[in-house]
């Protein structure tokens, strides 16, 4: 009954099925989170200088965020009914736990985007231009507080706390919620999701900007936008890398095979050496390896010659403790997603930074190469935040929560057959809507911002869809 | 709730039932109509004007309806895990249809008013399809709680597809389909304004005895086989009396262009209809067809005390915030909704 066509199982189905849509639907909601809070930004500017500028950039940019925000919204129901669906062996072991932030994020935090956002694109001309830049700030905040709860869900998944095993039923029992919302793990990784958000926000209106500068669209409008984007790439950049940073020691003591694992380091070492880049076999003999000393102890305790603990070790470790098996997740994957993660960081650090020198020399609208730069980035922070993720939930296993529940015995005990049409369906569906989506956004991000008269920047539209 | 909060553990489960419940109602009161717009779409629309009033209708609000889904699923996640996890994994298919429908119907609205008339007319097939099929698979998935389902001993889901979709939960879908149909008639007849208000309403009057017997049918079958099935949260019968009543006199209310009475009145017919197939269920939340010991009960299935006062604050905290501003959006868009440079009036003036 668990295995299909050519011996897949239900299991690597529903691993593929959860991957796949949830990369997916993460595509998205990271722009809509730092969109989101970028347009509540140009709209505040516009109601406070009255410079029509910025009233161009904030529909120019809204435009391309609800487009964004939709599809959003449309995956992110898919996220919520699989566990459910594939993972029910996980939803019934984790429920009392991992269930009441889902709740607690509908109530809070998707009721206020939804409801707002409403407001915002209907409300044009119909409420105060107070209450119409009022919405936007609470659909931000919604998107903001709708990334705490589920990153506060994860958390728990990769460092439980606040819990109990019920003996009866096996199930985690919740014994202190407060623990759960301030767990240790949560308040790095928010920070670091909400930061990369904005980054991605920022770099992709400095992408667009970018793009229309070039072309000479709309100087005194995208050249606004193009200087806020700058100041906040570099200020997210360093957030993110800030965070990232203290996330790598937290990491070391409360993962540490997932480390381990990043580095591809085998063996346990003191002042261990940071490895660049490998070509070859990532285990025992790599063709070619650059290694920079002691940077990996540095970045996992903090000292130069600090112990990292090695997979060997690790995995005798764990399975004395958990019992036999391997606990070593695919270490090529997590090797090769960490530092495309964090290179890309770096670069869009260096894109911030170049684009401030820029700015000061007051030659950021004049610089092709720079402007053409910034346009390609636009797929850096999508791709950062991928491999960010599958690094982080890859990096987990075998565990579906960490050190409690394996993978293996966390899925659905249903045919494959079903999960298979569902993987076909949403993987052909969400294929079909990539293109769609990108293709409109790409549309739309390459009209220039039509310059308007008063009056027709005044008019309300009778019919908005 | 402080006073139910100190009692006896069964009695914050029995709450979170009764909150679930009220959860689903206000999904079913507020997408129900949503979803009975976009299946009448086609048939109160002469041309594509028509169709963008009929979009705007619901445009400011759908996402906000669609949110009490979300927090439904996200309730009954926390709050009765097994259920969850059970119904979910269980109904494995029919939800993948249910979330393609939502996907496609939800992107239609953001998609459709972007492109040329070809490419509004495929939005147009997804806002139909995405409307009507979940329409139909809630009332399903409701009749086959109530009916039962192969639920074996280890918590699985025995039988295939077609155990879901038996004659019992087929009329139930079909209830609810109408019944949300009637119910965006009655929203549009209240919303909408000159032609579209005019067929909504025409549609409204004819559709309104048919549903009736398809709900009748679908209620009397489920009485009958209460007793049969130890049901009695059905008894005695006021709940399905009532809403059977008012939906009867919904095609008076929509003759005598009680407009806003029509859609109060289509809206406690859906509130009484849901209210009772939560009721025939209690104490129970998924009747196993196999075996009454394998039946998942509102305790058997509940988180433990401390989830359940967890979420009881914040349910208590939050809930009147949204309550709040989700009112206040349906204030604010008030007017109906006119084809351009046609005259509006407020909806509120003929409530």
């Amino acid at each position: 009954m668990n295995t299909f066509i050519g011996g897949i199982s239900t299991l690597s189905l529903a691993r593929w099925q959860f991957g796949i849509t949830t990369v997916f639907h993460f595509l998205f909601v990271p722009l809509t989170i730092g969109l989101g809070l970028l347009v509540a930004v140009l709209q505040t500017a516009f109601y406070k200088t009255k410079d029509p500028a910025y009233d161009r950039m904030t529909r120019f940019f809204g435009k391309l965020f609800l487009v964004n925000f939709a599809i959003g919204v449309v995956t992110g129901i898919v996220q919520e009914f699989q566990f459910g669906m594939d993972w029910s062996r996980y939803s019934s072991f984790v429920g009392n736990i991992f269930g009441a932030p889902l709740a607690i994020e509908g109530l809070l935090a998707f009721f206020m985007e939804s409801t707002f956002l409403g407001i915002w694109i209907f409300g044009r001309g119909r409420v105060s231009d107070r209450v119409h830049l009022w919405s936007i700030w609470l659909a931000s905040l919604g998107t903001i507080l709708s990334a705490a709860f589920i990153v506060a869900a994860n958390s728990w998944m990769q460092h439980p706390v606040g819990f109990t095993i019920d003996p009866v039923s096996h199930q985690a029992i919740m014994t202190n919620f407060w623990a759960v919302v301030t767990n240790s793990t949560f308040v790095l990784a928010y920070g670091h999701v909400l930061f990369s958000a904005f980054l991605t926000g920022s770099v992709f209106m400095l992408a667009i900007s970018a793009w229309h500068l070039r072309k000479g669209n709309d100087f005194a409008g995208f050249g606004k936008a193009a200087k806020i984007a700058v100041v906040a790439v570099v200020f997210t950049a360093v957030g993110t890398m800030f965070l990232g940073d203290s996330q790598a020691k937290q990491m070391e003591t409360q993962q540490p095979m997932k480390m381990a694992a990043a580095e591809a380091l085998y063996n346990s070492a003191d002042g261990a050496s940071f490895s660049l880049l490998t070509i070859g076999d990532l285990d025992d003999k790599p063709i070619f390896q650059v290694r920079v000393p002691h940077i990996l102890s540095v970045l996992a305790t903090n000292t130069w010659n600090g112990k990292v603990q090695g997979i060997n070790q690790l995995q005798k470790e764990a399975s004395a403790k958990y019992g036999a098996g391997s606990y070593v997740p695919v270490i090529w994957v997590l090797y090769w997603t960490f530092r495309i993660m964090v290179g890309l960081g770096i670069l869009l650090f260096v894109l911030g930074g170049a684009g401030l020198w820029l700015m000061r020399k007051k030659r950021l609208e004049q610089s092709p190469r720079f402007l053409r730069f910034a346009s390609w980035m636009v797929l850096a922070p999508f791709i950062a935040n991928s491999t960010g993720w599958i690094f982080t939930e890859i990096g987990r296993q075998p565990w579906v929560v960490y050190g409690l529940l394996k993978t293996s015995t966390a899925v659905s005990v249903i045919a494959p057959g079903y999960v298979a049409t569902s993987l076909i369906g949403f993987t052909g569906i969400y294929t079909l809507l990539a293109v769609v989506e990108i293709g409109l956004m790409i549309r739309l991000a390459k009209v220039p911002s039509p310059i308007l008269s008063e009056s027709e920047a005044q008019s309300v539209p009778e019919l908005v869809y | 709730m402080l006073g139910l909060m100190s009692t006896s553990p069964s009695g914050l489960e029995q709450l979170w039932f009764a909150l679930i419940t009220v959860l689903w109602l206000g999904y079913f009161f507020l997408e129900g109509f949503d979803f009975g717009v976009g299946t009448l779409m086609p048939f109160v629309s002469k041309d594509d004007l028509d169709r963008r009033v009929v979009i705007n209708t619901i445009g400011p609000v759908w996402d906000g309806n669609e949110v009490w889904l979300l927090t439904a699923g996200g309730a009954t996640f926390a709050a009765f895990p097994l259920w969850y996890a059970t119904v979910f994994s269980g109904f494995y298919l029919a939800l993948f249809v249910l979330l393609a429908a939502l996907i496609f119907r939800g992107m239609a609205f953001e998609m459709r008013h972007r492109g040329d008339a070809k490419w509004a007319k495929w939005w147009d097939q997804a806002i139909f399809w995405g409307s009507a099929l979940p329409a139909l698979l809630w009332g399903v998935a409701f009749a086959d709680f109530v009916h039962g389902v192969p639920l074996l001993a280890n918590g699985q889901l025995g039988g295939t597809f077609f155990d879901l979709v038996k004659p019992y939960a087929l009329l139930g879908g079909l209830s609810t389909l109408s019944l949300f149909t009637l119910h965006g008639a009655t929203y549009l007849g209240l919303k909408a304004d000159g032609g579209v208000r005019e067929r909504a309403q025409a549609i409204a009057s004819r559709l309104a005895p048919l549903t009736f017997v398809i709900v009748f049918a679908f209620l009397g079958w489920t009485y009958l086989t209460a007793h049969s099935r130890h049901q009695t949260g059905l008894v005695p019968p006021l709940l399905p009396i009532v809403g059977l009543g008012v939906l009867a006199a919904v095609s008076w209310l929509v003759h005598e262009r009680l407009e806003g009475w029509a859609f109060i009145g289509t809206g406690i017919v859906i509130v009484a209809f849901v209210t009772t197939l939560m009721l025939n269920l209690y104490p129970n939340v998924l009747v196993s067809s196999v075996s009454t010991a394998n039946t998942l009960t509102i305790v058997g299935s509940a988180s433990h005390r401390y989830t359940l006062e967890v979420m009881s604050w914040v349910a208590l905290i939050f809930t009147p915030f949204v309550l709040v501003y989700q009112s206040w959006t349906y204030w604010i868009f008030k007017k109906r909704v006119s084809r351009p440079g046609a005259p509006s009036e407020n909806v509120a003036s003929n409530a």
